[in-house]
């Protein structure tokens, strides 16, 4: 895909924007996602420690609108790091962290960021186990999250028929009025899938989506990811390599804190230095 | 279509416990003053002033108990200084209630007794307003609420949670209590303040007056059972009972936690507040042991033994416990805090989900289906619940899914 060249890099433009803007040709809207250069994430040079322990050196990473990309690589690799770094819930030590052209995530809220259009699903699901799984969407849906707005929400009959088109989407329309809590594990991440959808996000960033799922429910997440692309950007953080070449996108293989390589998968997999990181020296 | 507001408000609570308030209500404005007024008192359903004011004090502890419930049981935050607001609520009306004694003090001055005895000339600054009804209530809600607002913001925008927070509010409770034995302090020291005479000039101690207490304490307590079904069956409601289980996913479907917290925080600081108002007016006293840990640590008890996370249950359990306790404190009053620790403990390993939980057990055990009442929330309208699994309506005690715990992987 293109490569980033410095006059290209978003922050480049941004300070552009910030010092004026006039001839950029298009007015900075703050808090709102600008894909003007078709880049919805940006992340460079970002380093993160935990008690001397680098578990992001130097990364970056483009993300193109629309793309759906794969991220593999060992334990330790600093996948989950960097969806924390995304997501607000890690600062970084240095580097840059955009969200489109404009929003600079290290400066954002975990609220603010979900606001902005990222949504996260986490390795080991995180769904609200006492509430039905129709809650559960209802409260992911896009609304105003305000305290004052949810003291008196009410459903309307669109928000209805949205939450029960999800719960199509993810085969839980039968389970509506279930507690999350007694899903299936696999049903479980579908749900948390769903969630996501109801957020409407422009980024999603799925870690082991498909850990513990059958193969049949596997398959079926690959071809929901497949649909999803092109109107929203997926970041995949998976092991399951059947899984990653279900999904066909471009393949980041991130290593020690860093991007040891990218390209389709088979290009990858070839990768002398893929190799020895996988199998070890 | 959206439902209205007033056919949610009345859709959050089941008919069951509207016919149960109605109930309540007739009782408690009807039954008791008819039998405390009119009865003479040698008729055997006579109910003694003793009696009025020992239930209109239990009342006040069961709003107290609510308040606790919706910040513990819902929101999942144990606050061990629930006494704090209860009394600072109790002491703002008591401001007004010494400046009613007017010249009727020991010294027969203008000023209260106790600042006579400490030879002060004037009323301190904060003292301001306090001749006023209207400025003493306004101050009972206030004071507590203010005071929780700015704690609860910077305690929750810490991120402070836990255990770390109980003991916080524990530390807070002692605190406040330290200042308030202080003569200095402008509020009666270690006495506090007593010998109250009249509320708006009729005499406090008049049946009457007993009687308009006790029925405006269950008016309170009726004000919050609904109110607080209200909000725990309102969006608001679930997405709190939602932080408490697993806050990071809130935060990242877009909630602050932040405000969900304070608000309900500050919301339950003020109901201790007003109930700590009617409160000093029926017992007659308000001194600062009001605000020692182990009276905080005795509300969390209440509603442990009725089982948080039902509003009932909050209740049920402020009632019994203090029950317990105006006939324990007579009986063997030395051995009471063995009694309430045996009972905590009891509670605590037996009956996670207290009294309330018991019974639906029990209720479970005797139907083959277990019948799915489910405590924090209603299921939307139009749809039916499954019966759930036996176990499945304890919501608070299975391990929340704290997510993302390892944040280098």
């Amino acid at each position: 895909m293109s490569a980033v060249t410095e006059l290209e890099r978003p922050d480049a433009a941004d300070r552009e924007n910030w010092d004026g803007g006039a001839n950029t040709g298009h007015p900075v809207r703050p808090g709102e996602l600008d894909l003007s250069h078709n880049v919805i994430l940006y992340l460079d040079d970002i380093s993160v420690s935990f008690d001397g322990f680098r578990a992001l050196n130097k990364l970056s990473l483009t993300i193109d609108a629309g793309e759906l990309r794969c991220i593999i690589g060992p334990n330790g690799a600093g996948k989950t790091t960097m969806m924390d770094v995304i997501t607000g819930k890690t600062r970084p030590d240095s580097g840059k962290a955009y969200f489109g052209q404009t929003l600079d995530l290290t400066r954002m809220t975990e609220p603010q960021i979900a606001h902005a259009g990222i949504g996260r699903k986490f390795q080991k699901p995180t769904i609200f186990e006492h509430h039905t799984a129709f809650e559960n969407l209802e409260l992911a849906m896009k609304a105003d999250k305000r305290v004052r707005r949810s003291l008196f929400a009410a459903l309307s009959d669109d928000e209805r028929d949205r939450i029960a088109e999800v719960l199509r989407r993810i085969r839980l329309d039968r389970e509506a009025d279930r507690l999350a809590g007694l899903l299936s594990h696999g049903q479980k991440q579908w749900l948390e899938i769903g969630m996501l959808l109801m957020q409407e996000p422009r980024l999603l960033l799925l870690d082991e989506p498909v850990a513990g799922m059958t193969d049949d429910e596997t398959e079926r997440t690959a071809e929901l990811f497949v649909s999803l692309a092109g109107s929203h950007s997926l970041m995949v953080v998976e092991h399951d390599m059947a899984f990653v070449e279900a999904l066909g996108g471009k393949v980041t293989v991130l290593c020690e804190g860093s991007v040891l390589a990218e390209g389709d998968l088979a290009t990858v997999q070839a990768d002398p230095r893929v190799i020895e990181v996988y199998l070890g020296r | 279509m959206r439902t209205p507001f007033t056919v949610r408000l009345i859709q959050s609570m089941p008919r069951g416990g509207w016919i149960a308030l109605a109930i309540f209500a007739l009782v408690a404005w009807v039954g008791i003053p008819f039998a405390h007024l009119a009865l003479p008192e040698s008729h055997p359903l006579h109910v003694s002033a003793y009696t009025v004011s020992l239930l209109g004090k239990i009342l006040c502890y069961m709003v107290v108990a609510v308040a606790m419930d919706l910040i513990w049981g819902y929101a999942g935050i144990l606050s061990l200084g629930h006494g704090l607001f209860f009394a600072l609520g109790g002491y703002a009306f008591g401001m007004y209630l010494m400046r009613q004694i007017g010249r009727d003090g020991s010294y027969g001055a203008d000023l209260p007794d106790f600042m006579v005895f400490l030879d002060w000339k004037e009323l301190p600054w904060y003292w301001g307003g306090s001749d006023s009804f209207a400025w003493a209530l306004f101050l009972a809600v206030a004071a507590p609420g203010l005071i929780a607002f700015v704690f609860g913001y910077f305690a929750f925008r810490s991120r402070i949670k836990g255990v770390y927070f109980s003991i916080i509010t524990q530390a807070l409770t002692y605190a406040a209590m330290l200042l308030f034995f202080r003569n200095e302090t402008g509020f009666g020291g270690n006495n506090g303040f007593t010998d109250f005479k009249r509320i708006l000039g009729y005499a406090i101690t008049s049946p009457e007056m007993r009687t308009l207490l006790f029925a405006l304490s269950a008016l309170l307590l009726m004000a919050c059972l609904v109110l607080g079904r209200y909000l725990v069956t309102s969006r608001f409601g679930r997405v709190l009972a939602a932080i408490r289980d697993a806050e990071s996913r809130v935060m990242f479907i877009g909630y602050n936690p932040l405000h969900y917290k304070l608000f309900m925080w500050t919301l339950s600081a003020m109901l201790c507040g007003l109930a700590g108002a009617l409160y000093v007016p029926q017992v007659g006293i308000i001194n600062p042991s009001e605000m020692s840990p182990a009276n905080s640590i005795e509300i969390a008890v209440w509603v442990a033994v009725g089982g948080r996370g039902t509003l009932v249950g909050a209740v049920l359990g402020a009632g019994i416990v203090n029950l317990l306790k105006s006939w324990a404190t007579v009986s063997f009053p030395e051995y009471w805090p063995f009694f309430l620790g045996f009972l905590f403990i009891a509670v605590t390993l037996y009956l996670p989900d207290g009294v309330v939980g018991l019974w639906r057990k029990l209720r479970a055990g005797r139907k083959a289906a277990p019948v799915a009442e489910q405590p924090l929330h209603t299921p939307p309208p139009g749809s039916t619940t499954d019966p759930l699994p036996e176990g499945a309506t304890a919501p608070q005690h299975a391990a929340p899914a704290t997510a993302a715990k390892g944040a280098a992987a």
